[in-house]
């Protein structure tokens, strides 16, 4: 099912079969070029594979944003252990939403992208670790791998080309922590979800200590159309350094809020107004987060001339991130999104390091008392402090997850805050966008 | 060994090899990273994020202990950045930490403690209520203060990787993230307490020592467990002439820092409420409470008298006495006495083992050869449950080596989990073929493999063609001692024939003699009556034995009194007096006062520890050890004979008593909390 009617302005390459009757079913699949790229990447060496990826600049859709060809090469494909798939359906990140329609619409590009993704590290069995909350997607996808096995798209010699591939659906038990690749790794395993030190890094020692390629779910969906469409046409559609199109969550204070494929280096500003339709009420744009809670929240001035792509958002010290968009209008309480994070962040610190474990925690509870109307100018500068104290310091990145949007908060709305201490408090009217 | 790593830390220019953390290396230098997370032997966790030091050309601080040294690489300890990063890392940690220091079992040698004040700031900014949960009691020895952890992970480690058990583990998430037992509310486990030792604040307390002191009142004295063979170092905790606690922190001695419950708690026999405080005398029919110079009178004058009689006197001696005080003894019974009637229950063929190893040199495998072996195996024995020591020490040598190891048992034992192969039964041979492909090899076996079955375990040991040392199992603290002391009718002390027959343990006690004399042990433990005319017992207890007994002298127990003994690995270790019973006296003393109601005093010596372990240097091959090393405390490996016992080994007199983690002889029957596990085990 779609959540939104398109926009004119999307460029529809992932997700070209939404909306298509049936779209999730393998016939519909086969019906538009379905499988094809397998075949294609089947007469292809391991090494043209990775070429072509390396060549359409796909990086990494997770969050991170790491170039996908660069991160293939690594497996070692000598390696006498044998080597995994795991796909990343863990879409735990605020904000973020477009993992689950791409797998809901979708499923067997996602399977296709897996099974090339085999091709090129000579792995013959996967797993897709799908988000506990997104129970209902299991039976979709399961659906769709029983019709790739009965069809002769997994299991023993695919289609007569020799190749082995064995693909599993395996759920969380509700953990943001698991979407973080070593986490979800261990908690695969069937250990808790905590992270591994690292290095070493999946590409060498995964799943059960075997070489594995660990990618998101829409970075592995975008595979079967670079295949069939070459590199270099994906990498066109984007921006230099990044190609392609990215699915993106348009959340909060907005008129038709959805999930829009767009190429890299979209501009922000048509994106709120065009793709979006503006903010409610004609309210004035007061944040933006690019790509999740954890992105450093960007203040309307800095929304200024930015573009939907990883350099922009670099050069206003924020990030792509995973693509969830919130947008929050003039009348957001920042304290009130400050407290609504911190609870996010300290519910799910894994607790496994002290820094993280302890900080979001204290951070909470001083956003609390805050809220509560208790707090003091102090507060705001410890908030600041503690945060400044977590960042770089954490096991993993959650614990600068949280760090990041509390100093951008306390740094970018410092009056904000100060205001709320002498009671004149902001309250939304655009609907409920943080609840409490 | 490939070429060491060229390094700066804090501006010294270092090497080391490949591999090295930073931390390691940086200790090494003297320079202090501090940790709470990184403990030499377990595996990383880099949690605590308390070892976070700059490196040069690195964006971000990095933790000390999960880098390796580089070629080049330039790290700082000491700068404003790292300065601030421990200072708030003590912060957060203690902003969920009760601070009840003053209360706390581990105020005063707490690392939490330690590190607030060198690299913690002053005062807190936390001004939020703080998580708290009660305290739970995970089993008689384990009790936990979940407010106080600091989720360092080491117990967790300690359990699984040093113990093999696995018992402990994390439970929930973030700030409300618990240790967790591993059977829902409650632990069953080895019950070793390696995790409460290891823990570095005192969220894991013992159910013996908590709330008993300030760790600075203790008085701390270093001695050798006294319950099996193995031979660990305790330094037992005093105070006020009471033992609170033992456990080996320093880990000095054989073992390091581990324990098993009997080292690390079961020590608690000695002040057990039946201990014998006054000799006894049987009166009209009933022992009645006598001073020690009427008794020691009874014993000298009943000895004079059937010495004058020519009566036969028997004398059973005990695996867990002094090796002076074994020697002192058969010394007596063969030269005042002037009888070979002495023995001592024989636990493990020793004597069969050096008759066959005869003529070879370095064969008896040490507990640190276990850790070093390349290969070993295990015949008959359950090592974890009979020689925890050295089922660690094996467990170990496969974690940080990967040695092979091979076990050929009846039953199910912990080494299967990560053996090389297991062969159920006794067909090692079947191993031949793998273990010729071994570097070296170390066989232990057990009381299982006696006489002919050891000939053919070495002769098959020494066709592999590989280095091969043996360890021949025995119980107790000091029965590898006896054998060597000569507390055996056949065998004078080193090994050498008796020339005459003597009467061995089960036939003493069954016999008529005009003389029965015990010395710590208790052969009519299974209920038989005394034949002798005349019964003298030196115990601890009234056992079976000393109830039947005409006069009880009451013995000190190990950890009060001075000597030596010799572990089942041949290594000789001094005991050290932690604290006195009154009314107990030494064994060796009171041999020695027998000796001089007897008027024998200059015959037999003086009866200090020091002039008898002198006698024994001289007289016992192998014992001539330095003496500097035994002083400070260390370990001196012996050998008591190279070349063939010339007398019949006896091992059809071997019977092990297998005494699993909770028993321990006549000494766990009286330990309380040895009992309390067995018993908590029962209700469930
Ligand atoms: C706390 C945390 C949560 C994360 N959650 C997700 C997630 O839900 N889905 C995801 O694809 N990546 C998530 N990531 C990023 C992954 O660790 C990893 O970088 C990514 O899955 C790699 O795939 P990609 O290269 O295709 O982006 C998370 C990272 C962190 C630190
Ligand atoms: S930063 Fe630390 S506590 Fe937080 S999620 Fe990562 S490992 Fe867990
Ligand atoms: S109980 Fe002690 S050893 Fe275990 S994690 Fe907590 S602080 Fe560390
Ligand atoms: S292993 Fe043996 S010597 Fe060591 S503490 Fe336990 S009982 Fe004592
Ligand atoms: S010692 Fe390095 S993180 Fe704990």
């Amino acid at each position: 099912m779609l959540y939104n009617p398109p926009s004119p302005l999307e460029t529809k390459v992932l997700s070209r079969r939404f909306g298509l009757p049936d779209s999730a079913a393998i016939g519909t699949y086969l019906a538009t070029d379905g499988y094809q790229a397998f075949l294609k990447a089947s007469k292809m060496t391991p090494a043209q594979i990775i070429d072509e990826i390396k060549a359409s600049n796909l990086r990494g859709r997770g969050g991170a944003g790491f170039p996908t060809g660069m991160k293939w090469s690594f497996v070692p494909r000598t390696s006498p252990k044998p080597k995994y798939i795991v796909v990343n359906g863990d879409e735990g990140e605020p904000g973020t939403c477009k993992d689950r329609v791409l797998m809901e619409n979708d499923p067997h590009s996602l399977i296709e992208g897996c099974l090339i993704a085999g091709l090129a590290v000579d792995a013959h069995a996967g797993y897709v670790y799908i988000r506990g909350e997104y129970r209902y997607l299991i039976e979709i996808l399961e659906k769709a791998l029983a019709e790739a096995y009965a069809k002769g798209w997994l299991g023993k010699n695919i289609q007569g080309t020799g190749f082995d591939f064995d693909l599993y659906a395996h759920t969380g038990a509700g953990s943001y922590e698991c979407g973080e690749e070593s986490a979800l790794l261990e908690s695969l395993e069937g250990k808790r979800g905590v992270p591994r030190i690292r290095p070493p890094f999946p590409a060498v020692s995964g799943a059960f200590q075997c070489p594995s390629v660990l990618n998101n779910v829409e970075t592995f969906c975008a595979v079967p159309h670079i295949l069939l469409g070459g590199g270099k046409a994906f990498a066109d559609l984007g921006v230099p350094k990044a190609g392609g199109t990215k699915l993106t969550a348009l959340s909060g204070h907005i008129n038709r809020p959805g999930v829009y494929e767009l190429r890299l280096g979209f501009p922000v500003r048509q994106l709120i107004e065009e793709v979006g339709g503006g903010i409610p009420n004609g309210k004035k744009l007061k944040a933006f987060i690019p790509g999740g809670s954890s992105c450093p929240i960007l203040t309307a001035a800095e929304c200024e001339g930015a573009t939907m792509d990883y350099d922009s958002m670099a050069s206003r010290k924020s990030m792509l991130g995973s693509g969830g968009v919130i947008i929050m209008d003039e009348d957001t309480s920042m304290v009130k999104v400050g407290l609504r994070l911190m609870r996010f962040y300290s519910h799910e610190s894994c607790g496994w390091c002290i820094p993280c474990r302890e900080g979001t925690t204290w951070l909470t509870k001083i956003m609390t008392r805050f809220y509560d109307g208790n707090g003091s100018r102090a507060d705001i500068d410890l908030l600041g402090d503690i945060a400044k104290n977590m960042l770089g310091r954490t096991f993993c990145p959650l614990g600068d997850a949280a760090a990041l949007p509390m100093i951008s908060l306390v740094e970018k709305f410092r009056d904000e805050f100060e205001d709320y201490l002498k009671g004149k408090r902001r309250e939304e009217t655009s609907g409920r966008l943080v609840t409490v | 060994m490939p070429d060491p790593v060229k390094f700066t830390i804090d501006g010294l220019a270092l090497s080391a090899p490949p591999g090295t953390s930073v931390i390691d290396a940086a200790k090494k230098a003297g320079i202090e990273v501090p940790s709470f997370c990184y403990y030499e032997g377990l595996t990383l966790v880099a949690a605590c994020r308390m070892c976070l030091v700059e490196v040069e050309k690195m964006p971000k601080l990095m933790t000390a202990c999960t880098l390796p040294v580089a070629e080049g690489m330039v790290v700082r300890t000491n700068t404003p950045q790292v300065h601030t990063a421990r200072k708030y890392m003590l912060e957060f940690l203690l902003t969920n930490h009760p601070l009840d220091c003053p209360v706390c079992d581990k105020g005063g040698e707490c690392e939490l403690q330690d590190m607030a004040f060198r690299y913690g700031a002053g005062e807190s900014r936390y001004t939020e209520t703080k998580v708290h949960t009660p305290e739970k009691q995970f089993s008689p020895v384990v009790f936990f203060d979940a407010p106080r952890c600091i989720l360092c992970y080491r117990c967790v480690r300690v359990c699984d990787e040093g113990m093999g058990v696995k018992a402990l583990g994390v439970v929930s998430r973030g700030v409300v993230s618990e240790i967790a037992p591993n059977h829902g509310d409650h632990l069953e486990c080895d019950e070793c307490g390696a995790c409460i030792d290891i823990c570095p604040v005192g969220a894991l307390t013992s159910g013996t020592y908590r709330y008993q002191t300030r760790p600075w009142e203790m008085t701390h004295v270093g001695t050798i467990c006294t319950h099996c063979s193995d031979g660990c170092k305790t330094t037992l905790g005093t105070r006020n002439d009471r033992i609170l606690r033992g456990n080996n922190r320093d880990r000095s001695g054989i073992n390091g820092e581990f324990l098993c419950i009997k080292g690390r708690y079961g020590f608690d026999f000695y002040d057990h409420p039946d201990r014998l405080q006054a000799p006894l005398v049987r009166k009209d029919g009933k022992l009645e409470e006598v001073s020690w110079s009427e008794a020691l009178a009874a014993v000298a004058n009943k000895f004079q008298q059937v010495l004058g009689e020519e009566g036969s006197f028997g004398i059973i001696g005990s695996n867990h006495t002094t090796n002076e005080e074994n020697y002192y003894l058969q010394k007596f019974a063969r030269q005042v006495l002037g009888t070979n009637n002495i023995d001592h229950h024989r636990t493990g063929d020793v004597v069969t083992t050096l008759d066959a190893l005869s003529g070879k040199t370095g064969k008896l495998a040490t507990v640190a050869d276990l850790y070093r072996a390349k290969a070993v195996l295990v015949l008959g024995a359950d090592l974890a449950l009979e020689h925890p020591l050295l089922s660690f020490q094996i467990r170990a040598n496969y974690r940080h080596h990967q040695a092979h190891v091979y076990v050929v048992t009846a039953n199910p034992v912990r080494e299967d989990k990560y053996a090389a192969a297991v062969v159920r039964g006794r067909d090692y041979a079947s191993l031949a073929a793998r273990l010729k492909a071994e570097p070296d090899l170390a066989i232990l076996f057990d009381d299982s493999y006696k006489g002919d079955d050891i000939r053919a375990v070495v002769e098959f040991g020494e066709q592999l063609g590989i280095p091969v040392k043996y360890v021949p199992l025995v119980d107790r603290s000091n029965s590898r001692g006896a054998v060597d002391m000569g507390l055996t009718p056949e065998l004078l002390p080193g090994y050498q024939p008796s020339g005459q027959p003597g009467l061995h343990y089960d036939e003493m006690a069954a016999a008529d003699l005009s003389v029965l004399w015990v010395v710590g042990a208790n052969p009519l433990k299974a209920g038989a009556s005394r034949k002798a005319g005349f019964l003298v017992v030196q115990d601890m207890f009234l056992t079976e034995t000393a109830a039947q007994a005409d006069v009880v002298l009451p013995a000190a127990c190990a950890y009060e009194k001075n000597g030596t003994v010799t572990s089942g690995t041949g290594e000789l270790q001094r005991i050290e007096r932690a604290v006195n019973t009154m009314g107990a006296k030494a064994d060796l003393e009171i041999i020695g006062y027998v000796a001089r109601e007897m008027g024998a005093a200059a015959k037999m010596g003086p009866w200090t520890p020091d002039a008898v372990f002198q006698e024994i240097r001289g007289a016992v091959r192998g014992y001539n050890v330095p003496m500097p090393v035994l002083v400070t405390g260390g370990a001196a490996g012996t050998t008591p004979i190279n070349g063939r016992v010339a007398a019949d080994a006896r091992p059809d007199l071997v019977r092990s008593d297998h005494n699993g983690l909770f028993a321990s002889g006549t000494l766990g029957r009286y330990s309380k909390i040895l009992n309390s596990v067995v018993e908590s085990r029962q209700s469930r």
